[in-house]
């Protein structure tokens, strides 16, 4: 069974319709990136998922459950983690602060015990620590694991937020442009993680990306979108081969 | 610099970075501890009204320092503080018992209002909470037979294990159940932040939308915030009952509200030792401000008393400084004071210059 299931969804603002009528299928495992001009409607089949959005039409499944019935709270808990196109962190915290509410959905205790700091919340903190490291050794953050974020740079800041989404432990990992504003060497490190996500983490991977060469690197299966409908699914070579794909970014519009 | 060398995550979760920030709040506590042998009773009566002022400090600071919901309402807390832990002993039961019952209570009025007016934030929440405080304020008056109405009411004294506690008959007593129960609010208060619960408020603060999508309930978190907010708000206003003795519904005026917005901000948003920071200058200043005209009175025989409105003046005009000019507040002014001996002579003059936030275009509530 697929992990993700999306079908036909749509969401109109007023008059915009920013999805219309999109359906993919992620497979556990898979890197799976959606592609597309700006303002194609990307970010906002991540921001359905994520429940920010009420669709106006269409299904979300992850892993049989629907998601259009849920809280967009909920969707943490059931192993989705995601990262924001324009870096949604906690400003005013530190780096491992950041990487350490990334834990939430994994606490136990309550606000009492927590006021006492009873030995279960040590506990508990201590597992939370241990898991964070793995994430801060594993993205090479060690250097700027005290550093408040409002000091760091962009492409620090960008790293961190793709590890607060590991720190949770997720099952389905979503990527908003993460190589956005990278350079090409730090682009690279990115796909290096992406491949380690899947092989060694055994995470599924959805994705967006302008950057053509990382998603012909990492990914499986790309689907193509333009004015909110979709284009093209496919191989990343057979999606930029096809007609349609090649006239919207063109700008034509052929295809709309 | 005092560079920390780590070797166990516990290193992090303690309370106290390393023996010599241990020692420290060690001498700190022993001396407030030792104050009544040191002070006369005038200054001990300053420092428990400080004291107090501090709670309350740390209760706004949970709300606006750490979750970053504005209230206004706070004097209303305060107010439920006072008259429910007094009409509790007034109705038998002991300080004990009346006490927590108290803070309990005004949490979880707190909670109760902060349900519908969590979704509102800034400006609009502010006055959510200022029509909040309105509406108390007219409870009290009409509540006669509790509050004692406009003529007010006199707080019972206090006596626990039958040794008295009374701000009058026994001040060092009195004193020191403050000083106690405030150090247990800022332990609390400090392992909340090291926790869960804590990093949610940040969280909350600092971004709904990641917030939520890391699994935090935002409206949940708010709530608890605001709950927990008033609930120490009440128990410094149950204290404020028993240190006025006498007091009717202005003891809790708006002016306290803003009094207690100062607190935080002055004293630094987002720090509990900025509560402490902030009641201290906030009952420190119109005392220092009453001496120098005095002094100055005596000396070359000004006698600005004649002016009024002048001390109110000088004191709006030092916070309105510190807004300004600080916006950090006294603890951050003090944690860059340190860093700069520390790191002397290497301080760079733009070390703390902050840094440019990068456009939200995308922020979504
Ligand atoms: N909350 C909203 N209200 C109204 N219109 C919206 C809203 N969110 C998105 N849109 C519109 O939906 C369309 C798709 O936006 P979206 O952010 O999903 O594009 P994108 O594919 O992520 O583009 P980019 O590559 O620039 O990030 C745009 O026209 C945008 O203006
Ligand atoms: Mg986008």
């Amino acid at each position: 069974m697929s992990l993700l299931e999306v079908e036909d969804l749509a969401v109109h603002f007023g008059g915009v319709k920013a999805v219309d009528g999109v359906s993919f299928s992620v497979e556990p495992g898979e890197v799976f990136a959606i592609i597309g001009p700006n303002g194609a409607g990307k970010s906002t089949i991540f921001n359905l998922i994520s429940r920010i959005y009420d669709p106006t039409r269409g299904a979300i499944r992850f892993d049989g459950q629907d998601l259009t019935v849920l809280k967009s709270h909920d969707i943490a808990t059931l192993g989705i983690a995601r990262t924001f196109q324009n870096i949604e962190l906690f400003d005013h915290s530190t780096v491992l602060d950041n990487l350490l509410m990334g834990r939430h959905t994994h606490r136990t205790t309550n606000f009492v015990q927590d006021i006492l700091f009873l030995p279960r919340v040590r506990r508990e903190e201590r597992a939370h620590r241990h898991k964070v490291e793995e994430v801060i050794e594993f993205l090479e953050l060690e250097a700027y694991r005290e550093k408040m974020i409002a000091g760091l740079p962009y492409g620090v800041r960008k790293v961190v937020e793709i590890g607060r989404a590991l720190a949770l432990s997720p099952r389905l990992i979503l990527l908003d442009e993460p190589a956005s504003g990278l350079s090409v060497e730090e682009t690279q490190d990115v796909a290096f993680w992406i491949e380690d996500m899947r092989r060694d983490m055994g995470l599924t991977v959805l994705m967006v990306e302008h950057d053509m060469s990382l998603v012909t690197g990492v990914c499986d299966r790309v689907l193509a979108v333009a004015n909110g409908k979709p284009l093209a699914m496919g191989t990343p070579a057979e999606v930029q081969a096809h007609p349609d794909v090649q006239a919207a970014y063109l700008g034509t519009g052929a295809a709309a | 610099m005092r560079v920390v060398f780590k070797t166990s995550y516990d290193r992090d979760i303690d309370l106290h970075k390393d023996g010599i920030h241990r020692a420290r709040i060690a001498v700190l506590l022993a001396v407030m501890a030792a104050l009544p042998f040191l002070v006369g009773t005038y200054y001990l009566a300053e420092a428990t009204n400080t004291l107090i002022w501090a709670l309350a400090g740390m209760g706004l600071m949970v709300a606006v320092g750490h979750t970053g919901q504005v209230s206004l309402g706070h004097a209303a807390f305060l107010a439920i503080g006072a008259y429910t832990d007094s009409a509790l002993m007034e109705a038998g039961l002991p300080f004990v018992v009346s006490f927590p019952l108290a803070g309990l209570a005004t949490g979880l009025f707190g909670a109760l209002i902060a349900v519908p007016a969590v979704r509102m934030s800034g400006i609009y929440l502010a006055i959510a909470t200022l029509a909040v405080f309105v509406i108390v304020e007219e409870m009290v008056i009409l509540l006669e037979p509790v509050t004692g109405g406009v003529g007010g009411i006199m707080a019972p004294s206090i006596s626990i294990l039958g040794i008295s506690f009374d701000r009058y008959g026994a001040l060092q007593n009195f004193y020191w159940l403050v000083l106690t129960i405030v150090a247990l609010v800022t332990w609390g208060y400090a392992n909340l932040m090291r926790s869960p619960t804590g990093r949610s408020f940040l969280a909350v603060r600092d971004s709904e939308v990641s917030a939520r999508a890391l699994g935090i309930n935002v409206t949940r978190t708010k709530a608890l915030a605001f709950g927990l907010s008033s609930g120490v708000t009440g128990l410094a206003g149950a204290l404020m009952g028993h240190y006025i003795g006498f007091f009717n519904y202005e003891l809790f005026s708006i002016f306290i509200s803003i009094n207690l917005l100062l607190v935080v901000t002055i004293g630094g948003l987002g720090f509990i030792p900025g509560a402490f920071l902030g009641a201290i200058l906030i009952t420190g200043v119109p005392q220092l401000i009453a001496i120098l005209r005095d002094g100055l009175n005596a000396s070359i025989g000004l006698d600005l008393s004649t002016i009024p409105g002048l001390d109110t003046m000088i004191f709006s005009l030092i916070l309105i400084g510190f807004i300004i000019f600080e916006p950090t507040g006294l603890y951050g002014r003090w944690l860059k004071i340190r860093a700069w001996v520390e790191l002397f002579p290497l301080a760079r003059r733009d070390m703390f210059r902050r840094q440019k936030s990068y456009l939200k275009t995308e922020r979504m509530k």
